[in-house]
């Protein structure tokens, strides 16, 4: 039983399991306190509110975990600047909706482009480089317009409404793109070379370099990938509010980079698991349903369970790295009394 | 030599590589036979790392040609020579802790699927083969690298490069972290991969594995080429005196010094003193008003054993004894407290602030020792400045010159200074005169010699140049490999004994 739980701490997927027991409980919470939670729409409201925070925190992750400090904080603001370029491009111009998504998808290549070239070419912190690019998109959003501008382009408009039906239920098309950005990202990471090469370089950036891994040109796709996911979750932001403004999108980076960590990521890099961080975003929207279903507490009840969370995750993992090395200590240990004799 | 250059596989001639401000190697040549074991030796910082790193295209040097299996060849990057055939187990394990210890095998050249996917099954049944039939190890290749001990990891390290078809295979210090039982697996893998006619080039400090398992020598010293030999025509005494640069002489007393007496009362005493990979079961007396040397190559132990003594270091295991107490230690602070005194090796790094005046720096330590915030008067301060500046015949124009613009002889006084002032019992003086003039080295050495003899003082004289611990120490002791080997007291201390005490060969004193 104690070789058990001993090994289960150890084991490489011990913070998603813990991270899908919370899950449960929280949404078991819901279930009993409220009538009409326990339901399947509720369920996947979860995955329709939340889609950009989903889309941006698997993005955001990449970067995380290729290692040197790796974060990306210009994500929110991206999502801003997507938002209202879209708005601005279907008032101002005649580009045909999906134009004008290929363009935003453009810009937030560049800025991961950017963000990449400047981390690995100059050697710099991404925390600065990615701060100054975050002022930089949310500035050149004001720019644009400072005041909200709506989104009326009917095309695009079916296109936030559209929704796939499951049974009495159903999926947006924001929630379907997310999910699949979630699968298509896991399988990148355990089944392409680029995958295992960002958690090689995240792990041991020096090791990386010695086996022949290109740590720099690894790290900047991780920070376009990252660009890329911000833009597309702009996008299904608009969906959702059907709107352009400054506002859009502020504090998403650190929502996601909680998630993230809830989900197991580990800030040092080279530790990660999407569908961990899937969860991650799904504990904060469980609460926020909650919270909606009670009916009287503030929204902030959510940022105050989420930082303890936080707080409580980041103790867990201190605890496990120090468990796996006492394992491997006691392991030397054993192996070196059996040589002696 | 070069005479039959169809035997080599490698050749590097005159190989010279520069750091910014710094010639790391000058002139090198390094000449490799197929399938021979040949070892690289040379004192920490002789240039074997960086000649390696040269070989295997981390560094790229500035002059020179290397030619292998025919061709001249200029390597970039570690996988281009990876490529060519020249893989390395580099002395810290170089692989990836978060990963599988089949994808640390295999990445970045992964078994595909059908979909241009990594193949899983067939990595781990690959490398499953590959540790059994080459290295007899049998262990999940599935569980994340971290989760093995080191000695393990060196293994998969191994495994790793021999697996890229290598003709040339690179072991940096990789027996540093083995028992003795796997160094002995290790012997039979290399002995067997010599076998299949691959080369090795070996580093290693320790002297009994290179007679074991090598053919030949080459020998580095100061970044410059000392010589290439058969190992069977080599005496570990020449050994060692090739790599430190001393001819050995018999018979040499060179006692020109008048050495201090010691005292009967013991200061210091070590019992079994041992810190993890650093220090192994020291013993170690140290008597009032006596200078001891330690003695060894570099990267032996020396520095380590100092830092211990001054609480830089925890030891594990052992006790250390002061004035006839045993004394806990968790920093330097409390070695402080004990009255003892370390002026480090790396004067620039660990010593000197330069961009504070030379009173500021002598008062320092007395000033950490009574509280930060307790403030010592001027004048107090003045007086003591001037004293030691007086004692040690400082040259300054005053007290308050910046130390950065003193020579090194007169910041290495400075530090001496900062040290005295606390009036310490134990003075440990970890190589105070590198890098510094003749004079001064010699008053440096008086110094040591009259602080012990006059004020009953114990210092710990380390140094390089075994001529000096000769000249100042009423007792040597020689370090190997982190363990004391030999001690010498007065008519034995001889640089010959010292080297021949280094190399294992001196059994004079019982």
């Amino acid at each position: 039983m104690r070789k058990f739980f001993s090994d289960l701490v150890a084991s490489r997927f011990f913070q998603f399991y813990v991270t899908l027991v919370l899950f449960i409980i929280l949404f078991g919470i819901g279930s009993l306190s409220f009538d009409g939670f326990f339901s399947w729409q509720v369920f996947l409201n979860l995955f329709i509110d939340n889609a950009p925070l989903i889309i941006v925190c698997v993005g955001i992750t990449f970067t995380i975990l290729s290692g040197f400090g790796g974060i990306d904080l210009s994500v929110g603001a991206v999502v801003a600047l997507t938002c209202m370029s879209l708005a601005w491009l279907m008032r101002d111009t005649s580009l045909h909706p999906v134009v004008c998504m290929g363009l935003v998808l453009f810009i937030g290549i560049a800025v991961g482009t950017l963000n990449g070239f400047l981390v690995t070419f100059f050697k710099l912190q991404p925390f600065i480089v990615t701060l100054g690019t975050m002022f930089l998109c949310r500035g050149l959003t004001a720019m644009i317009s400072r005041d909200s501008v709506p989104i009326d382009n009917a095309f695009y408009g079916e296109l936030a409404f559209w929704s796939l039906p499951l049974g009495d239920c159903f999926l947006s098309l924001g929630a379907i793109i997310a999910l699949s950005v979630v699968v298509i990202a896991s399988l990148v990471l355990k089944f392409t070379s680029f995958g295992r090469g960002i958690y090689a370089v995240g792990g041991n950036e020096q090791s990386a370099r010695l086996m022949g891994l290109k740590a720099d040109k690894l790290r900047w796709i991780a920070y376009i990938i990252s660009g890329f996911c911000a833009a597309l979750g702009g996008i299904t932001y608009s969906w959702i509010m059907l709107s352009g403004y400054t506002q859009h999108g502020l504090g998403m980076e650190m929502d996601a980079i909680a998630s993230s960590v809830i989900g197991g990521t580990q800030l040092l890099g080279g530790v990660a698991f999407i569908p961990g961080c899937l969860l991650g975003v799904m504990i904060q929207g469980s609460i926020l349903t909650i919270i909606s279903f009670q009916g009287t507490l503030s929204a902030w009840w959510t940022k105050i369970v989420v930082g303890i969370l936080l707080c409580l995750f980041i103790v867990m993992q201190a605890l496990i790295n120090e468990h796996k090395n006492k394992l491997m200590n006691l392991q030397a240990e054993e192996q070196g009394g059996a040589k002696k004799k | 030599m070069a005479s039959d250059n169809d035997n080599y596989i490698l050749q590097m001639k005159h190989i010279d590589m520069f750091f910014p401000g710094v010639k790391a190697l000058k002139d090198v040549s390094f000449n490799l036979k197929k399938g021979e074991i040949h070892s690289l030796m040379g004192e920490n910082g002789a240039g074997k790392s960086t000649l390696v790193k040269v070989l295997t295209g981390v560094y790229q040097k500035t002059n020179g040609q290397i030619s292998f299996d025919g061709n001249i060849i200029e390597p970039k990057t570690p996988l281009e020579s990876q490529q060519m055939g020249i893989s390395t187990v580099y002395q810290e394990v170089n692989l990836c802790a978060n990963l599988s210890v089949a994808e640390n095998i295999y990445i970045g050249r992964e078994p595909r699927g059908a979909l241009g996917n990594i193949d899983w099954k067939t990595m781990s049944k690959n490398a499953s083969v590959l540790l059994k039939e080459n290295l007899g190890l049998d262990i999940d290749v599935n569980k994340t690298l971290g989760f093995y001990p080191v000695a393990m990891q060196q293994m998969i390290a191994i495994a790793r490069a021999i697996d890229t078809k290598c003709k040339i295979l690179i072991l940096d210090e990789p027996t540093s972290s083995l028992s003795d039982k796997e160094t002995e697996r290790l012997f039979d893998i290399m002995r067997s991969l010599k076998a299949k006619g691959i080369s090795i080039i070996f580093i290693s400090h320790f002297l009994e594995q290179i007679y074991t398992i090598c053919d030949r020598i080459t020998i580095l010293r100061d970044g410059t080429y000392v010589g290439e030999y058969e190992i069977r025509n080599l005496e570990r005494i020449d050994l060692i005196s090739k790599m430190m640069g001393k001819e050995i002489k018999e018979n040499d007393i060179e006692s020109n010094l008048d050495k201090s007496r010691p005292h009967e009362n013991v200061f210091l005493e070590t019992r079994n003193m041992t810190v993890p990979g650093k220090v192994k079961n020291l013993d170690l007396k140290i008597r009032e008003g006596e200078v001891i040397g330690l003695a060894g190559l570099l990267g032996s132990g020396r520095t380590e054993i100092a830092e211990t003594l001054f609480g830089v270091l925890q030891k594990s295991s052992g006790s250390i004894n002061i004035d006839g107490t045993d004394i806990r230690v968790k920093c330097p602070m409390d070695m402080m407290n004990q009255k003892i005194a370390f002026c480090p090796e790396d004067r620039k790094v660990q010593g000197i602030i330069g961009d504070l005046s030379v009173r500021e720096n002598i008062i320092l330590a007395m000033q950490a020792k009574d509280g930060m915030f307790r403030h010592m008067p001027r004048s107090r301060q003045n007086e003591l400045a001037d004293y030691y500046i007086d004692l040690l015949r400082i040259k300054v124009s005053d007290r308050e010159q910046l130390v950065s613009n003193l020579s090194g002889g007169n910041q290495q006084k400075v530090i001496i200074a900062r040290w005295l002032a606390t009036q310490p019992s134990l003075l440990i003086l970890d190589e105070p005169t590198r890098g510094i003039d003749v004079g001064t080295k010699s008053e440096i050495e008086n110094l040591a010699v009259t602080l012990a003899k006059e004020k009953g003082m114990s210092v710990i004289f380390i140094s390089g140049e075994l001529a000096e611990e000769v000249r100042t120490c009423s007792r040597v002791l020689v370090i190997r490999d982190h363990e004391k080997v030999a001690e010498l007291s007065e008519d034995e201390i001889s640089t010959a004994h010292i080297m021949q005490a280094i190399a294992g060969d001196y059994h004079g004193h019982a």
